[in-house]
């Protein structure tokens, strides 16, 4: 799981109310390579939340974003561009877990795929 | 004398220029989809069958179009196999700007989702979830191509969803129980410029669902139609169009006159097709 898809997954719990961002429990975390593709990131700038972003960035092992929101005159800068590029895209949650904010509830993340299926009491 | 030697003299001719033709143009290449031998596949998880065959063809058909509108994300709900997302992902890799999500409510066909398009050498962010649970708030507005095959077939209500490989084809009462789960979601999630490919069997009442997702401003076409021995396929595109959605607005105070091109031959075309009225 990318941080981009943790970035856009919240908890939909019966009841909670904001069920974003899910805390990442990391036990193991890879990283692969992919394209560069700046026009992408400069789309998705206004589209990420930040904090999140630089959190879970920092959680897996890269903490290489600034915390508060950059200025998007930033997004001139390659040198801030493939930091986006690698925290967004490159860091991948292996084995570990979300875990809502509000419930505590865990959702696992095995071999990459996290399992968002709810069950009947919380829907 | 001179003229037969001139004609044969023609003919190498004409039969170099060709091979010196294709050897400079070669005859285009059929673009690469997901291969069969390459499908992954477990006992609780849904083999491409014909459904999932007309819907990579209405992908392939739309290829140069799909190019052209350069989706940023692209995401499948009920991945199943994974032939869909991969083929996807294999008709847009020359553009190398566009990122998948794909959903399934079975843990297993996630899996085999992810083994397909690990063979084939492309990607997906993949999620264990119920359409596109968890992902609704944050994703809405941002997919721009969304495909879907769904559970479509007419079963008794209680076969719908479960964890095991019916979920994949128990549609409920007219196979439209899930059907009419999905479609506000995928209204949710789809961006302004937003495309839904989606297959229906005669039996769901296409042209109805038509005019439902009309009432939301989005306009239709039929990319592929088939009859099989057991089932007669539609895949049908959706997108936003503004002259509906105005048309639609003004339709509530005036009432109806004139449709916006194509779309009386769309419900001429699928009232044709759809059996169940």
């Amino acid at each position: 799981m990318r941080l981009l898809t943790h970035n856009m997954l919240s908890s939909n719990i019966k009841g909670v109310i904001n069920g974003f961002p899910l805390r990442i429990e990391a036990e193991r975390v890879v990283e692969k390579q992919v394209d560069f593709n700046p026009d992408f990131l400069k789309n998705m700038f206004s589209k990420i939340d930040w904090k999140a972003l630089a959190d879970a960035s920092k959680i897996m092992g890269y903490p290489e974003l600034p915390d508060e929101l950059p200025d998007s005159s930033l997004l001139d800068s390659d040198e801030f561009l493939h930091k986006f590029h690698h925290a967004l895209l490159e860091l991948h949650l292996e084995e570990g877990a979300l875990v809502c904010p509000e419930t505590g509830r865990r959702f696992p993340v095995n071999k990459g795929i996290p399992n968002m299926l709810l069950h009947e009491d919380e829907v | 004398m001179l003229a037969s030697n001139l004609s044969s003299y023609m003919v190498i001719l004409a039969v170099l220029s060709l091979f010196s033709y294709f050897t400079i143009f070669p005859p285009k290449m059929a673009s690469r989809i997901a291969q069969i031998r390459l499908v992954s596949s477990h006992p609780q998880v849904y083999e491409p069958c014909d459904d999932s065959f007309a819907l990579v063809d209405a992908l392939l058909a739309d290829r140069k179009k799909l190019l052209d509108h350069r989706p940023a994300i692209c995401m499948e709900v009920g991945s199943g196999s994974g032939y869909v997302i991969t083929s996807l992902a294999l008709i847009l890799q020359e553009m190398k700007t566009s990122y998948y999500f794909a959903t399934d409510i079975n843990p297993h066909a996630v899996r085999v989702t992810h083994e397909t398009l690990e063979a084939h050498g492309v990607h997906a962010e993949l999620l264990t979830t119920n359409i596109a649970a968890g992902l609704e708030k944050r994703l809405a507005g941002l997919v721009d191509v969304m495909v879907v095959n769904p559970p479509y077939v007419p079963t008794p209500e209680e076969e719908v969803g479960g964890d095991g490989i019916a979920a994949a084809w128990a549609g409920g009462e007219n196979g439209r129980s899930v059907i009419d789960k999905i479609l506000p979601i995928a209204d949710n999630l789809l961006s302004e410029k937003g495309w839904l490919y989606m297959l229906f069997l005669a039996a769901n009442d296409p042209l109805q669902i038509c005019l439902q997702m009309r009432d939301k401003g989005y306009a239709a076409k039929i990319v592929v139609q088939r009859a099989t021995e057991e089932e007669s396929l539609h895949v049908i595109k959706f997108w936003r169009d503004s002259d509906i959605r105005m048309e639609g607005n003004e339709a509530v105070a005036t009432a109806k006159n004139g449709s916006p091109r194509g779309w009386e031959f769309l419900l001429s075309q699928l009232s044709r097709l759809s059996f169940r009225r």
